[in-house]
């Protein structure tokens, strides 16, 4: 029944300590009260309240679709942020993660890649649909959804930032998106430029360029000053 | 420098000199602005072309404020100094200030010209993504209760900022060379006619000081309040 | 492995207000210290500051192996600490057998660690239910598996037995006899005496 004395511990190791995390982000992302569906209602949500705006005339809306899609696509990352590391806090778990074989820095990335997956990879998804309502031209639909996949991991990292400053705040959800908007100016300027320099006939490989730049600058900020407000908050 | 981050000795080395600071910016805002109304108007934008003499100094100032932030905040994450953490709060509002004169006058400026009130050119949207990010600091500071974590955490993200503030503006860049909007004169593009250099350089030195006075009386204001909040905690333990 | 514990000159504070100042510690292998004193005193500040979890204001917190020699902080609280917390650090959506093994999993386990775990604080009937439906003794010994499922040299334990019944505080303390016995270190803080030979060190409080 016991085990031996001299049993050496099995440390998890670099991947194992990842795919754990990740697998347990993950399902709890897609446990809470469907995390993922509710990112892409509010983007389908966003996308019909638009023409009931402006008015569905394809001439107005058209030349638009793809940057309201890259706007919706902004907005709907935002939701769930708050959770992400709020609940840790509260129910003990960050400590946890805090005294495991990782630094705090992976496990921030690990969170940032748990999030673009369970919600920027469904946004992603849904984003080419969206914009095809609006008036997309169809052709453009591939690059609609790599530039929302790409960007999508952009939001995650600057989007896993924010949580992370806004920590033990008040009204935690607003004022992530008040310190998280700015920062999301790049991602969207720049996917939803590639949509237009495509529907121009121009290519959009810089404006993808430049994007994968920012989704990798983002994620290696997004590491360091995570680690640093979830130290922070936690005493 | 770091023989001041003492805050007494802060507190001593400022005492004389902020009031002399108030004064030369005092001194030189009346100077540029006579300055500003003798030089003569441009032959294409009249008289309008004085709000530039208010524009551009607050547009460079604000983000001069901010870099100010941002390196305060360095400071005050690496060397955890609460002089430094004083320093980027007391930088924050007299940067936004500056900043949303910035923006008040560019709108202005450029109504008689454009004939709207707003234009999204890339100085403009520029000068509104740095009021942003200083809104998002004040916020952030504002809303945890634990002063402590909240002065770290809006270091933090001062820092994360200012390294982003080249970003945000290359993208803000670019995006304007996507859209070309009509283009319109502002000064340091397309070169200054030399009879505005005196006003405008003037100017220019003024909100600089006029800045360094606002900083230093804040950074001082600061060290005060928490001067009174120690002594106030302490009187309550003791109590 | 840490085989000691030095703690000098310690000052933390919460917030505004100061908890302690110039507090020493030395803690050896096979040893185990009971921290004591009122509410707000401080203790669960001092595990916390140990783990690595809180800033001190000053002092140091050193540990060393058999030989003397410095261990890197980050290494020893990474790999060879564990702190049982107030909270259990559960998710309440998950079962206990997906927590248990995430949280041996996360810590590096042993051979038959989960097992072990299961056995020394009687889990088997919890393993199916999610962590919701179990009661705050059960999730409580359900946390207290990670102690056992993944070997770490020091336990840094606040308040561990408050929510357990006589017969599963006994189970607890036979499994610290263990670890002391086994070179482990033990500082717990407690309310009620703790049935092992142990230091204390009261951090009296404000009254």
């Amino acid at each position: 029944m016991s085990r031996p004395v001299d049993a050496e511990p099995r440390p998890p190791g670099l991947r194992g300590a990842t795919r754990v995390l990740l697998e347990r982000e993950l399902d709890l992302a897609w446990s809470g009260g469907g995390g993922p569906l509710l990112a892409c209602g509010f983007f389908a949500c966003l996308t019909a309240v638009l023409p009931l705006a402006v008015g569905g005339d394809p001439r107005t809306l058209s030349p638009v679709a793809g940057g309201i899609a890259w706007l919706a696509l902004a907005l709907a990352s935002l939701l769930s942020l708050e959770r992400l590391f709020e609940r840790d806090l509260e129910d003990g778990a960050l400590d946890l993660l805090a005294l495991g074989h990782l630094p705090l820095e992976s496990v921030v990335l690990i969170k940032a890649l748990a999030q673009w997956i369970a919600v920027g990879l469904p946004l992603a998804l849904t984003a080419p649909v969206a914009a095809l309502a609006l008036g997309l031209p169809p052709a453009l639909v591939p690059l609609t959804a790599l530039s929302a996949l790409i960007g999508g991991a952009g939001f995650a990292c600057t989007g896993t930032l924010g949580a992370a400053l806004a920590l033990g705040a008040k009204r935690g959800g607003l004022l992530i998106a008040v310190v998280v908007l700015p920062l999301f100016i790049p991602p969207v300027v720049f996917g939803a430029g590639a949509l237009e320099r495509a529907a121009s006939g121009q290519s959009p490989a810089p404006a993808l360029a430049f994007l994968a730049a920012y989704v990798l600058f983002a994620g290696v900020i997004a590491a360091f000053a995570g680690a640093a407000a979830v130290r922070n908050a936690q005493g | 420098m770091f023989g001041l981050s003492n805050p007494q000795r802060f507190m001593a080395f400022t005492g004389p000199l902020t009031p002399v600071l108030w004064a030369v910016a005092a001194v030189l805002l009346a100077v540029g602005t006579w300055l500003s109304f003798t030089v003569p108007s441009d032959y294409q934008q009249g008289d309008t072309v004085r709000i530039m003499f208010v524009h551009v100094p607050a547009a460079v100032w604000g983000l001069g404020a901010y870099s100010a932030l941002g390196v305060s905040s360095f400071f005050a994450l690496v060397f955890r100094h609460a002089l430094a953490d004083a320093a980027a709060r007391a930088a924050a509002l007299p940067g936004a200030a500056f900043t949303a004169l910035a923006l008040f006058t560019g709108s202005l400026w450029g109504q008689p010209m454009w004939g709207t009130w707003w234009v999204w050119d890339a100085r403009l949207t520029s000068v509104l993504v740095l009021f942003l990010f200083y809104l998002g600091y004040m916020a952030l500071r504002a809303s945890i209760d634990d002063e402590q974590k909240g002065a770290r955490a809006a270091a933090v993200l001062g820092l994360v900022g200012l390294i982003n503030l080249p970003i945000v503006k290359f993208s803000v860049d670019w995006w304007n060379t996507l859209h070309q909007p009509a283009s319109f004169l502002t000064p340091g593009s397309s070169g200054l006619d030399p009879v505005y250099l005196p006003p405008f350089l003037t100017m220019l030195a003024a909100y600089g000081v006029l800045f360094s006075a606002l900083w230093l009386t804040a950074i001082r204001t600061e060290i005060r309040r928490r001067r009174v909040l120690t002594l106030r905690a302490r009187q309550a333990l003791e109590a | 492995m840490i085989h000691t514990l030095s703690i000098s000159d310690l000052t933390v504070s919460r917030g505004e207000r100061l908890l302690f100042q110039g507090l020493d510690l030395r803690l050896q292998a096979g040893e185990a210290v009971v921290l004591t004193g009122a509410n707000g005193a401080g203790k669960t500040s001092l595990l916390r500051t140990i783990a690595g979890l809180l800033r001190p204001d000053a002092g140091e917190v050193a540990f060393h192996d058999g030989d003397g020699n410095p261990l890197d902080e980050r290494l020893a609280r990474g790999r060879e600490t564990h702190f049982l917390g107030h909270q259990d650090g559960l998710k309440t959506s998950r079962t206990a057998r997906q927590e248990l093994g995430f949280q041996c999993d996360w810590l590096g386990h042993v051979q038959c660690g989960m097992d072990d775990a299961v056995e020394a604080f009687g889990l088997a009937p919890l393993l199916d239910l999610e962590v919701r439906r179990l009661s705050a003794g059960q999730r409580r010994r359900l946390a207290m598996g990670r102690l056992v499922g993944s070997p770490r040299a020091l336990w840094l334990l606040d308040e561990p037995m408050a929510p357990l019944d006589a017969r599963w505080r006994a189970a607890f303390a036979d499994q610290m006899r263990r670890h002391l016995a086994a070179d482990g270190l033990i500082l717990a803080a407690v309310h009620d005496p703790l049935p092992l030979p142990a230091r204390t060190l009261d951090l009296g409080g404000l009254t």
